[in-house]
């Protein structure tokens, strides 16, 4: 029940965080980034052993590969399916909505309700939207980490580890 | 800033306090003390810890630490909450390592919040309990060593990752007896109030599972999001994973690629 709760919180500010995203920033992968119309983007069927996981293309695929399944009322039998709309942002190729989709308290989907007009733009949104996770490997550099999860070294392992690099500098 | 690197239970415990105080330098000595002690009880390495006494029939569970108890109970909530995905005798013998770390790890962030301390981050190896923030995880690429397959972001968070890279085919899928296949690596993210014991177990289980399973066993489940990394290198993730990314979003993404 304690989880329950908490969770709950936790999605409410995950739905704050998504909606005050702008589109051209939003981290969403193709797989939470609904289309819209007249996107040309191709949206493929998720498969039965994964109602409502997003599938991640290798990278060098085509940005619109991956599925953006729809949320179904089976997958989250604990509450009634609602949608919320974010304020409109005004982005730089034009004003921008999304709506996102949660079934009980949990996200099933966010679509983009409101796309600037032109075709090209649209196009413009959806390749800067590109699945970030296919993104070629991220130096740790340059990511601004304070921690690393990554399975569990041993002793001598943690002296290669990233996280030792992190512990090192910032002591 | 205070930081601290704890060798202890085989790997290494890392803290870091944005918030100390005063006694901070004094909270970080007893929690190692502390995990010292939780490896003395737990470790299926020391023949004269409790487990391996009691693993060989030398004591019963009434002669043990009475943290024995509780954490055989917590390792048998898991195994029903996996359907029997995780197991507290992965190769036969008691085992309760895979609930213990992440447990280990809980109990060091009971102690700093005990001491005050409101903005801290521990981590067990690379299994992660943070509070306040934000925080920024990265996620390591399990193929490419020192680089990172995901950055998440966020307040609270417990990021627990189960995979091959840093000591090979360890997980077996407890059905079968196996060695999991299927994937690199599997990381979970926990809800504010999952925790970390709980969070790192259930990876470790689905990994166990595979990604087919693993991926539709986490989305069925309130609280928890996953990442995957298959063997190629592809990932696949639960629709919810994406709003643990960075607020600031792909910008900061293009800025961490360049």
């Amino acid at each position: 029940m304690r989880r329950a709760v908490v969770t709950s919180a936790a999605t409410a500010a995950g739905v704050v965080l998504l909606l005050s995203l702008k589109p051209h920033e939003a981290a969403g992968p193709t797989p939470v980034i609904g289309t819209g119309s007249g996107s040309g983007t191709d949206v493929s069927q998720p498969s039965a052993a994964q109602p409502s996981a997003g599938t991640g293309a290798a990278p060098g695929s085509s940005a619109g590969s991956s599925a953006a399944p729809a949320p179904s009322g089976s997958a989250a039998p604990s509450g009634a399916t609602r949608k919320v709309s974010g304020n409109t942002v005004n982005t730089r190729y034009g004003p921008v909505q999304v709506q996102v989709t949660l079934a009980g308290s949990r996200i099933t989907a966010v679509d983009v309700v409101k796309y600037p007009n032109s075709e090209r733009r649209d196009r413009e949104i959806n390749s800067s939207a590109l699945p970030v996770l296919n993104q070629e490997a991220i130096s740790a550099q340059s990511a601004h980490i304070d921690v690393v999860s990554g399975a569990t070294y041993t002793s001598d392992g943690y002296v290669r580890s990233l996280q030792s690099a992190l512990d090192r500098a910032k002591g | 800033m205070l930081r601290h690197a704890e060798p202890v239970m085989g790997t290494v415990f890392s803290i870091t306090v944005r918030d100390p105080g005063p006694g901070t330098p004094a909270v970080l000595a007893r929690i190692a003390e502390r995990l010292h002690r939780i490896d003395a009880v737990f470790s299926i390495y020391r023949a004269d810890s409790d487990i391996s006494r009691l693993d060989r029939g030398e004591i019963v569970l009434a002669d043990c630490d009475p943290e024995v108890r509780a954490v055989l109970a917590a390792c048998r909530e898991v195994a029903a909450e996996t359907d029997g995905y995780f197991t507290e005798r992965p190769d036969g013998r008691l085992d309760p390592s895979g609930w213990v770390k992440g447990w280990a790890v809980e109990r060091a962030s009971a102690l700093l919040r005990a001491s005050g301390a409101r903005q801290y981050c521990v981590s067990g190896g690379g299994d992660v309990q943070s509070a306040g923030g934000p925080w920024r995880v990265g996620i390591a690429d399990p193929r490419r060593p020192g680089l990172l397959a995901a950055v998440l972001a966020g307040h609270d968070l417990a990021v627990a990752t189960s995979g091959t890279a840093e000591r090979g085919a360890h997980i077996h899928d407890p059905h079968t007896g196996r060695p999991a296949e299927g994937l690199a690596s599997l990381t979970l993210v926990g809800a504010p109030g999952t925790g970390i014991a709980r969070t790192d177990a259930w990876a470790t289980a689905a990994f166990a599972m595979g990604p087919d399973r693993a991926l539709a066993w986490a989305t069925r489940r309130a609280g928890i999001e996953a990442l995957a990394v298959l063997p190629d290198g592809s990932k696949r993730w639960t629709t919810g994973l994406p709003g643990h990314f960075p607020a600031s979003g792909p910008a900061d993404w293009r800025a961490a690629v360049g």
